[in-house]
């Protein structure tokens, strides 16, 4: 490891490293627009300017510079000083002077680096360039004039994101940022553009004009619109949430976000339940807590625990999905269940129904095996770390119910689920491949899981996986890659019907007489029985609300503290960034007051108390953030006869990305997305 | 399809590689290691300008040739447009019949490249850069040093170069080239590459004949 001194300060840095990324080991900041640490170093934007002695004497690029054992370098010389004022002052030549009506102003790399950097005047008078804005779909907004290279949302969307839309066109004075031929973007993780982009040339468009970085209020929290768990910053105005942007979390989502995540925030204003109601002749009317409830304690009253039901949502955090089992619990019902679209998940132990590689796992991965699963559109950020991997490593990349391009190579095993009893037999190259892995990955998907085959689906991956090797004492490569934010929590906390309980499918069709939905709404609501009385307690007038017979209003996840279990069965906390609507309340809290009223009090009176309860339940809800790996010793497969497998094809649950749950169909902004991609090709604005 | 550089054009709906662009494309493709094919690029580029010359008698690359050259090539069709708007050999309009390609860079300024541009204007009605004569038939660009600078000026005539030029012989280009005829490239002045005017200063006494 070569040893350098850069401003007096020696560190020692692993062989290979940059001067740009020794100086920050040292603690030095060194101002750059092009280098990001996620993206292959292009070195053409001239900012990291540094000299070092006993080269030539010029100022060095330390973003491409590579160490050398005993360099010394300057980041604060003469020298260094000038030149980047030079740079700076170049870089200003054909920015506009428009600050103050630009979205990045206040956040803006620029606008920071001018002043640290810069001149304080412009030695500039003739013409700016001027350049045509692109219409890049209706995410991302772009002011092109602002543009200055840097080149950082090509090389994003070309390498982390793998679809490669965006390029440089034309030379010098001319060259252009932009896709050449106009269309929209066609990744789910184009947002990210918008983070990484030093300037205002590209900003968000739903966000255009807004508000100021200053004015928010930035909150923490956890994203719910997928499974993944990505780490987010919520930034509200007062009662408003404006936007979402995600936190750094390499284990996770490193420091990227999905489209439906980021921009979806506009269905947190619509369709939402302000209040209760109660259904009267047939009709919904506007009612007061009191009323709501008193209407379902009279319905609850002569009812055994046998008849009554509940089932809990995607989004649902794990605070009310287990207030909600204990209140059934204290109705004597074990009639519980999360697994609304039917998916035939096997709760008995842990790693039956996680992601147990671990998403940061997948780069050590050296062969995978899709199985009825899209994770481009189940669940982008995951998709983009396995596309790391390939770009690093090449692995070979098997899939069951091939579709659409993942932006990486895929073997197309064919569609069949009976093409799992073939690679366990060892028949075809993939089989050998799986086999000589070691450490190969089996990735189940929820498309795989949600049909009448799914529990032998389910054994045959296991079965498979014990097979090639997947499962050993320290690799763990069996994975079930989840959609709903709130499933795996649901698991853990054991929501899922008791001895003799009822199964969702079998609440819906009658089983029960009285149906408590917890936020679940991705089931076609005339398959509940004409007879059964549903209780909806949620945040959106969506399908479940439509078939009500009191609706109470809950909070969205922004709008509660609430902790979320990811796929890899990672627990993690959000917190509450602004108040729910009108008389919305925490959903916690509603069942925690409902209880009372029918004497059934719940022993919690405080959210911590309710987490207490969760830690003992599942002490995994005790280790917030935290994720332990684990290998596999035990090979005792899930329930299931791994050799009844069916002939239908197997496909991703998710065929729309942009629209999955109630906040997102809400939303205008995934709406337009939707039309965006199936014109794909936009006409003029 | 609407492309972004703010062109007034029509681009043809549909473009494919003939036998003869196709037989080229093959035979540069295997200059480079498999997996390589995008070295290909630049040639292929210049084989469908050539196709679209043949085709329609004007030597551009449509948006959709660049895409089959992505298609052919493996490339995604954004690192095509890059690297044929970045080389101004390539046109990304269509061009007149004869391409008239005036350099201007300093040698050929000095040695009156402002009088071979006036006289191009003058004969084809041409008033600005990269503009088509309203009959089509020639168009006028400004380029860069084109490497000929010891016989300059320089007109380059699509891939030819007509050099030691002068406003008349300019204009006698022209019209031969309006009367369908292709005068010889080279040297207008009459002399043997680019040795001095006159016929050689030296090393005169030399016969370099081979021996018989």
């Amino acid at each position: 490891m070569p040893k350098l001194t850069i401003d007096g300060i020696e560190v020692e840095v692993p062989a290979g490293s940059t001067i740009l990324q020794a100086a920050e080991q040292a603690g030095i900041e060194i101002p750059r627009f092009c280098y990001h640490e996620r993206l292959s170093i292009a070195g053409n934007c001239r900012m990291c300017l540094v000299e070092v002695e006993k080269t030539p004497p010029k100022p060095i690029a330390s973003c491409g510079y590579p160490v050398a054992e005993g360099m010394v370098v300057h980041t604060d010389s003469p020298m260094v000083r000038k030149g980047r004022r030079g740079v700076m002052e170049f870089l200003l030549i054909n920015h506009p002077l428009d600050c103050p009506i630009c979205d990045q102003g206040g956040e803006c790399d620029l606008q920071d680096q001018a002043m640290g950097f810069g001149a304080d005047h412009s030695r500039y008078d003739e013409n700016k360039r001027a350049v045509p804005d692109k219409n890049l779909g209706p995410l991302v907004k772009t002011s092109m004039n602002r543009c200055i290279h840097c080149t950082r949302c090509i090389r994003f969307i070309t390498e982390v994101a793998g679809v490669p839309d965006l390029g440089a066109t034309a030379r010098g004075e001319h060259m252009e940022v932009g896709t050449y031929v106009e269309k929209a973007l066609g990744s789910e993780l184009s947002g990210n553009i918008i983070d990484l982009c030093p300037v205002g040339a590209l900003t968000s468009k739903p966000y255009a004009f807004v508000a100021r970085p200053w004015e928010l209020a930035k909150v923490d929290s956890i994203d719910v619109l997928d499974a993944v768990g990505t780490n987010v910053r919520i930034d509200a105005r007062g009662t408003e949430v404006l936007r979402i942007l995600p936190r750094i979390n390499e284990d996770v989502n490193e420091e990227w976000l999905g489209d439906k995540s980021r921009f979806s925030i506009d269905g947190l204003k619509r369709r939402r339940l302000d209040r209760p109601w109660v259904r009267e002749g047939g009709k919904l009317r506007a009612a007061t807590w009191d009323e709501a409830f008193a209407a379902i304690a009279a319905k609850l009253k002569p009812l055994p625990g046998d008849r009554i039901g509940a089932i809990a949502g995607d989004l649902v955090d794990a605070e009310s999905v287990l207030a909600l089992k204990d209140l059934l619990a204290s109705l004597g019902s074990t009639n519980v269940d999360c697994r609304q679209d039917g998916a035939r998940l096997d709760a008995s132990r842990r790693d039956f129904y996680c992601f147990n590689t671990s998403i940061a796992g997948i780069e050590e991965a050296d062969a995978i095996l899709l199985v009825g699963s899209n994770p481009r559109r189940e669940a982008p950020v995951l998709n983009a770390r396995i596309r790391k991997a390939w770009l690093a490593s090449g692995l070979p990349i098997g899939m069951i119910g091939t579709d659409g391009d993942l932006t990486y190579p895929v073997t197309d095993l064919g569609a069949s689920a009976t093409i799992l009893t073939d690679l366990h037999a060892g028949t075809g190259d993939f089989a050998k491949i799986l086999a000589a892995a070691k450490k190969p990955m089996i990735v189940v998907g929820q498309g795989a899981l949600a049909r009448p085959d799914g529990s032998a689906i389910l054994a045959a991956a296991w079965r498979l996986a014990a097979q090639v090797g997947a499962l050993s004492r320290d690799w763990h490569g069996f994975n079930v890659l989840h959609t709903a934010a709130g499933r795996v929590g649901a698991l853990d906390l054991g929501f899922v019907p008791g001895p003799n309980g009822k199964t969702a499918d079998a609440m819906l069709s009658g089983g029960v007489d009285l149906l408590w939905l917890l936020g679940a709404d991705e089931f076609d609501p005339s398959r509940i029985a004409a007879g059964t009385f549903v209780v909806y307690q949620g945040h959106h007038g969506d399908a479940g609300a439509h078939r009500a017979d009191v609706i109470l209003p809950g909070a969205a996840y922004t709008e509660k503290s609430g902790t979320y279990v990811n796929t890899e069965g990672r627990a993690q906390r959000g917190f509450m960034a602004v108040y729910p609507p009108g008389e919305a309340r925490e959903d916690w809290t509603i069942l925690r007051a409902f209880s009372a009223v029918i004497g059934k009090t719940l022993p919690y009176d405080t959210i911590d108390a309710l987490r207490k309860r969760m830690e003992q339940v599942n002490p995994v809800f005790g280790r917030i953030g935290h994720l332990a790996r684990f290998g596999c010793s035990d090979h005792t497969g899930p329930a299931g006869d791994p050799s009844v497998l069916s002939d239908s094809p197997l496909g991703s649950s998710i065929r729309n990305y942009y629209q999955t749950d109630p906040i997102s169909r809400s939303s205008p902004t995934m709406a337009a997305c939707v039309d965006a991609q199936s014109v794909h090709s936009l006409a003029a604005e | 399809m609407t492309a972004s550089n703010g062109s007034a054009f029509e681009q043809p709906a549909s473009f494919a590689f003939d036998a003869e662009s196709e037989a080229e494309i093959a035979k540069i493709v295997a200059r480079y290691p498999e997996g390589r094919q995008a070295s290909a690029v630049i040639p292929a580029l210049y084989i469908a300008q050539r196709q679209m010359k043949r085709q329609t008698g004007s030597a551009w690359v449509p948006v959709k040739a660049m895409d089959a050259v992505g298609a052919r090539l493996g490339m995604a069709p954004i690192r095509v447009y890059e690297v044929c708007t970045f080389y101004f050999m390539f046109n990304t309009k269509p061009v007149g019949t004869y391409h008239l390609q005036v350099c201007t860079t300093t040698p050929c300024w000095l040695r009156g490249s402002d009088q071979v541009t006036e006289a191009c204007r003058k004969a084809t009605g041409i008033k600005g850069w990269g503009e088509t004569s309203e009959d089509g038939v020639f168009t006028m660009t400004e380029v860069e040093c084109l490497g000929a600078c010891v016989n300059a000026p320089i007109l380059q005539v699509d891939d030819d170069f007509y050099e030691d030029m002068d406003a008349e012989k300019v204009t006698a280009l022209l019209a031969a080239l309006r009367r369908g005829e292709r005068p010889t490239p080279g040297s207008m002045a009459g002399r043997q590459t680019s040795a001095p005017d006159g016929g050689p200063t030296t090393l005169t006494s030399l016969n370099f004949a081979p021996e018989a």
